[in-house]
């Protein structure tokens, strides 16, 4: 007969869902229940400004990075946007959502510990594998929509950079001449840790360095940037159909972190606001 | 140009957006009150090209963008994966079987 038995090991679950007990078996052992979420525990959300930059209170209490750092930002409005994922959280504390904290923890703690050099290696690698170069033979549509939407976005980069890229259909992808990647190398090295960070980030969703610096540099938006990475996705989809719980779930979040990177990278690199003293250059 | 469409309807969506993530005293919050500032500071220059309009569009527009996408991510999130495991008397009435009742539990 159908016996209950206890249930099976799972994978760990991505962002864990409202802290809900659990139905319990009739073995009286509780089925897989996520982990309960922290609930929001302060009232009121605020900025002050300390020394080393801004910092955010949650009622009377500092707020700390993972590390325990204190968590200062050099910039007010990014401190500001960080205040209001905070306070919009509802009942329970959904960090998966506050992607401009979770970036600001990373630039504070650097947990992967690399210097800036480490770090713009890290991102001009992702030019070999840039999606954008990357291009297929067959279906012929899909060949033809990367050739109407692709080209263009390289052409501007090889002009804005004056550089040569180029685009491949081998599977060894394109080759990128050094003088290229020199180029972008020291373009990146313009910017301060903190963006860097930020751009690592956008490349890293986008899997495009060539479509985040058209992000970066106010040539595309986000929504068009998250397209055109999704490009054969997108083809898919309008070919077979569209499944809400996929599809729109990965664009949505995708979109948000494309968003948030953006974001943080040009708050980082304001020049209009005051450069503190103790931003890490 | 990147963002297109009126920096006043960007305006407009944006700030719709921080009402619903603030709740009630929204208009008191300090995400409104800077959006706000900050448009109104460069409203002067609206019929020359300015690039720090411009960039304040473009900051305006990927911020909405990612309040826009944190909300739908997370409507999606709770309709679609937001519900936990079923027990095991719910596996087993999908296909129409009960558990078993034993006197003193199961071992």
């Amino acid at each position: 007969l159908w016996r209950a038995h206890s249930p099976p090991a799972r994978f760990p679950r991505p962002p864990p869902a409202d802290a809900r007990g659990g139905p319990v078996g009739s073995c009286g052992r509780r089925a897989y229940a996520p982990p309960a979420e922290r609930k929001r525990f302060y009232q009121n959300v605020s900025i002050s400004q300390g020394e080393g930059g801004f910092e955010i209170n949650l009622d009377h209490r500092k707020l700390k990075t993972p590390q325990a750092k204190l968590f200062t930002v050099p910039s007010e409005a990014l401190a500001i946007a960080v205040a209001t994922e905070w306070d919009s959280q509802k009942d329970t504390i959904k960090f998966y959502t506050m992607h401009l904290t979770t970036l600001c923890n990373t630039a504070l703690d650097n947990p992967t510990q690399r210097n800036k050099t480490q770090l713009i290696r890290a991102a001009v690698k992702f030019l070999e594998t840039d999606t954008v170069c990357y291009r297929v033979e067959e279906p012929p549509a899909l060949a033809e929509l990367q050739k109407n939407e692709w080209d263009p976005v390289v052409a501007w980069a090889e002009k804005r950079y004056n550089v040569t890229i180029g685009s491949s259909t081998s599977i060894l992808g394109p080759n990128i001449p050094a003088s290229t990647k020199e180029t972008f190398v020291s373009h990146l090295a313009s910017y301060n840790m903190w963006a860097l960070q930020g751009i690592e980030f956008v490349i890293t969703q986008l899997k495009s360095l060539i479509l985040s610096m058209s992000l970066i540099d106010r040539h595309i938006t986000v929504e068009k940037a998250v397209l055109l990475s999704r490009l054969e996705e997108e083809y898919q989809i309008r070919r077979w159909g569209n499944v809400e719980w996929a599809h729109d779930y990965d664009l949505c979040e995708l979109r948000a972190r494309t968003a948030a990177g953006t974001l943080f990278v040009h708050l980082c690199s304001e020049s209009s606001t005051v450069k503190h003293k103790l931003l890490q250059d | 140009m990147a963002a297109p469409g009126a920096p006043l309807r960007t305006l407009r969506a944006l700030l719709r957006e921080l009402r619903h993530a603030a709740g009630r005293s929204y208009r008191d919050s300090p995400a409104y009150r800077h959006v706000l500032e900050a448009f109104r500071a460069h409203r002067v220059t609206s019929e020359k090209l300015c690039r720090a309009q411009q960039e304040l569009h473009f900051q305006a527009a990927t911020y909405l963008c990612l309040l826009r996408s944190v909300r739908e991510h997370e409507a999606l999130h709770r309709e679609y994966h937001g519900r936990g495991e079923r027990s095991p008397q719910e596996v087993a009435g999908l296909v129409g079987f009960r558990l078993p009742q034993q006197p003193g539990g199961k071992g």
